[in-house]
């Protein structure tokens, strides 16, 4: 099973510049419309199912907003000896 | 979506120490904030930020200082490696390091970064080209693409009479005071990461006295060229690498050498 | 110690490094060339730093550099070199970190000539870059009086927060006399709370002189004015030479007093009363010692290498209660004491009125040579 994952992202320091979104791979990043931060800007959020806690988002996020967290499977990765 | 990942185990990556807890004043996707966070990281994984002094430019990052979380000063225009040369003789165990735009390095302060570097300054140089004058509105820069509209080029760089943008990584190479120079950019993952591993040998050739280091990172200013935060990568990629390839211009065998 | 023939812009450069001059960057430029010279071999010999810098202003900013670590750092320069450093002048000085400054002036303006002169007396005296700050200016008359002034220039920089300039001209710099250098001193870095170091074990520094909010810049200024006024209350210097009957005084700085005094010395052997009132510190300039002086003297002659600059100091501190005169020779020629003389005995024969302006008569005089 892939990894799992999280993000947090910070309404202080979010610009909504969409940079994490369109870098995200799987997707699942976009701007809120419906809130603003305190600098009038519409912060970036996980709105699906997929986040892998790749981190690329944060890499690419020029002021370091985003917090990555990731949950590696506990399940066995081998389909052998039967699964779940 | 599952928001109880979110516990300190499970933490892959949170804002650096680096970096002092003030929102950047750059505009939204300036890679500017990109290239301060990979400053941050690098000094903090090296875990010499209380031994580090950074020198300011004027520019649109004249304000660094409030964003990297060491001692600062602040340069004149294009004084930078001056300044961090008279620091750097007189604290010579200490890491000295100025992070300068285009017309800061090149245009008025060209004549301190070359010689900066045939001296062999043991300093490091940030260098954001992103081929325009941000501060300032919008003017042309020594790394100007031809053709390019800026309010100082309203017609597009004519290089008949307004010249041809330099290149700044290939000049200095020439210089045997330096001892790494390189070109990288900051228009996706996968450059930011090498830009990041350059960041980290430039500081250590520094460390380690193997002489002047600069990093040339080409960068996005998305207000100046009138497109959007996303659009700017794609143009920086499209105009920008061919004008400025990329690559290691100068890597001194004993800089090629360093393991960390 | 004994006394050694030593050239002047020498002696300098050994004075700044016996009291304890950590760093020093500058470029060469006639008639100073011999501070860099004669540093670029001492300074490393003792494990110092110095750097030919490639032009002035990165000159003074390397020195901007060194000095926001509190180290004692000094550059020299002349006339078009200074005129390039005032930019980082201005940026030591809005920056409030310290600084000694060796100004040796020659004929100008623009590329002028290596001869002496006095003519950028109001450049460096009224700030020496922009905006509203002022250097402390000393102004010896002797390589003697420059080497005992080192010191106390780098204390005043350090004191005050400034830049501490040493002015005098390419003669000075130049010539050779006896002089009695002091005993080394070693180097000893004061910790300031405001230098930058690296924040190890504290909160960390930023040292900058911009200040975007308006009424944070007013504070500033008034805090560098504050400085400036307790300069002005403790740090007047002058000489005085037969003053105590003295009923006609002539007042030079430097170069100029010096052969004023000669002048003075030979007026006295023709039975003439004149004494010398020598300013050594131009800024802040003695206006309260002239104004004294204004009460006993018949008249006052005024005596520069330049169209009249220090005058106008003298002027204001006079407001026109006596009658003051002015000679001054121009381009880097320097006056010979027997000139001096001529005027000494032309105001004792013919002293004028106290609202005459001196620079018409003077100008006047010199067109018809």
């Amino acid at each position: 099973m892939p990894a799992k994952g999280w993000i947090e992202v910070s309404h202080i320091y979010c610009k909504g510049c969409e940079l994490c979104i369109s870098a995200c791979p799987p997707k699942v990043l976009k701007l809120d419309i419906d809130k603003l931060t305190s600098k009038g800007y519409h912060p970036a959020f996980i709105f699906k199912d997929g986040c892998t806690g790749c981190a690329i988002c944060a890499l690419v996020c020029p002021d370091a907003a985003i917090t990555v967290y990731r949950e590696i499977s506990k399940a066995p990765t081998s389909m052998a000896g039967g699964g779940d | 979506m599952d928001a109880t990942i979110a516990n300190p185990e499970n933490l892959v990556y949170s804002r650096p120490k680096g970096f002092t807890g003030t929102p950047t004043h750059y505009c939204p996707g300036c890679t500017h904030g990109t290239a301060h966070r990979l400053v941050a990281e690098v000094l903090e994984e090296m875990n010499i930020l209380d031994k580090t002094i950074g020198v300011a430019p004027v520019g649109c990052a004249v304000f660094a200082y409030n964003y990297i979380n060491t001692d600062f000063v602040e340069a004149a225009h294009g004084r930078a490696p001056a300044m961090a040369t008279g620091i750097k003789r007189v604290l010579p165990d200490r890491v000295v390091f100025s992070y300068q735009g285009d017309g800061d390095l090149a245009s008025i302060g060209m004549a301190e970064t070359v010689h900066s570097a045939a001296r062999g300054e043991n300093i490091t140089i940030i260098f954001i080209n992103n081929a325009i004058y941000g501060m300032t509105g919008g003017q042309m820069a020594p790394t100007t693409l031809p053709g390019m509209k800026t309010t100082s080029s309203p017609n597009g760089r004519d290089v008949e009479t307004q010249g041809y943008p330099i290149r700044m990584a290939e000049m200095l190479a020439t210089l045997d005071g330096a001892g790494y120079i390189v070109r990288r950019s900051l228009h996706d993952p996968k450059n930011i990461r090498l830009a990041k591993k350059a960041i980290r040998i430039a500081f250590e050739t520094q460390v380690h006295g193997l002489g002047f280091s600069m990093v040339e990172l080409l960068s996005t200013c998305s207000t100046g060229w009138g497109v959007t935060p996303v659009q700017s990568l794609a143009w920086l990629e499209e105009h920008m690498i061919p004008a400025f390839p990329l690559g290691d211009y100068k890597i001194a065998p004993s800089v090629a050498a360093l393991k960390f | 110690m004994e006394r050694e023939m030593w050239k002047g812009n020498e002696a300098i450069a050994e004075a700044a490094v016996r009291t304890g001059l950590e760093a020093y960057f500058g470029y060469p430029i006639t008639p100073q060339n011999e501070v860099l010279e004669y540093l670029s071999h001492r300074m490393p010999e003792l494990g110092r730093a110095f750097v030919q810098a490639e032009s002035e202003p990165a000159a003074i900013n390397m020195v901007y550099g060194a000095a926001c670590t509190g180290a004692r750092v000094m550059t020299s320069s002349s006339s078009p070199g200074i005129s390039l450093m005032q930019e980082g002048l201005s940026y030591i000085a809005g920056t409030e970190v310290p600084m000694v400054l060796v100004n040796v002036m020659r004929g100008g303006p623009g590329l002028g000539n290596i001869a002496p002169s006095q003519g950028d007396y109001n450049q460096i005296c009224k700030g020496g870059g922009h905006g509203d700050y002022h250097p402390i200016v000393l102004a010896p008359a002797s390589i003697q009086e420059a080497v005992d002034l080192m010191p106390v220039a780098f204390d005043l920089a350090h004191k005050y927060l400034t830049i501490c300039t040493i002015l005098i001209d390419g003669s000075i710099g130049q010539m050779m006399e006896p002089v009695q250098l002091p005993e080394m001193q070693p180097v000893t870095r004061k910790e300031y709370d405001w230098a930058v170091s690296g924040a190890k074990g504290r909160k960390r520094h930023v040292l900058s002189s911009i200040y975007l909010d308006v009424p944070t810049e007013e504070k500033v200024n008034l805090r560098i004015l504050g400085r400036w006024r307790e300069a002005q209350a403790n740090e007047i210097r002058f000489k005085e030479y037969f003053l105590e009957d003295a009923e006609h005084i002539v007042i030079g700085f430097g170069t100029a007093g010096r052969i004023g005094l000669s002048a003075v010395r030979a007026a006295r052997a023709l039975g003439l009363k004149v004494g010398l009132f020598r300013p050594i510190s131009v800024n802040p300039f003695p206006y309260k010692r002239v104004e004294e002086l204004c009460k006993d003297a018949k008249s006052f002659l005024v005596v520069e290498m330049n169209t009249g600059q220090m005058l106008k100091d003298v002027q204001a501190a006079v407001r026109n209660r006596i009658p003051v005169r002015f000679y001054g020779r121009l381009g880097g020629v320097m006056p010979f004491p027997d000139e001096f003389v001529h005027e000494i005995q032309e105001m004792i024969r013919n002293p004028g009125k106290p609202e005459d302006d001196p620079a018409d008569l003077w100008y006047l005089r010199m067109m018809a040579r």
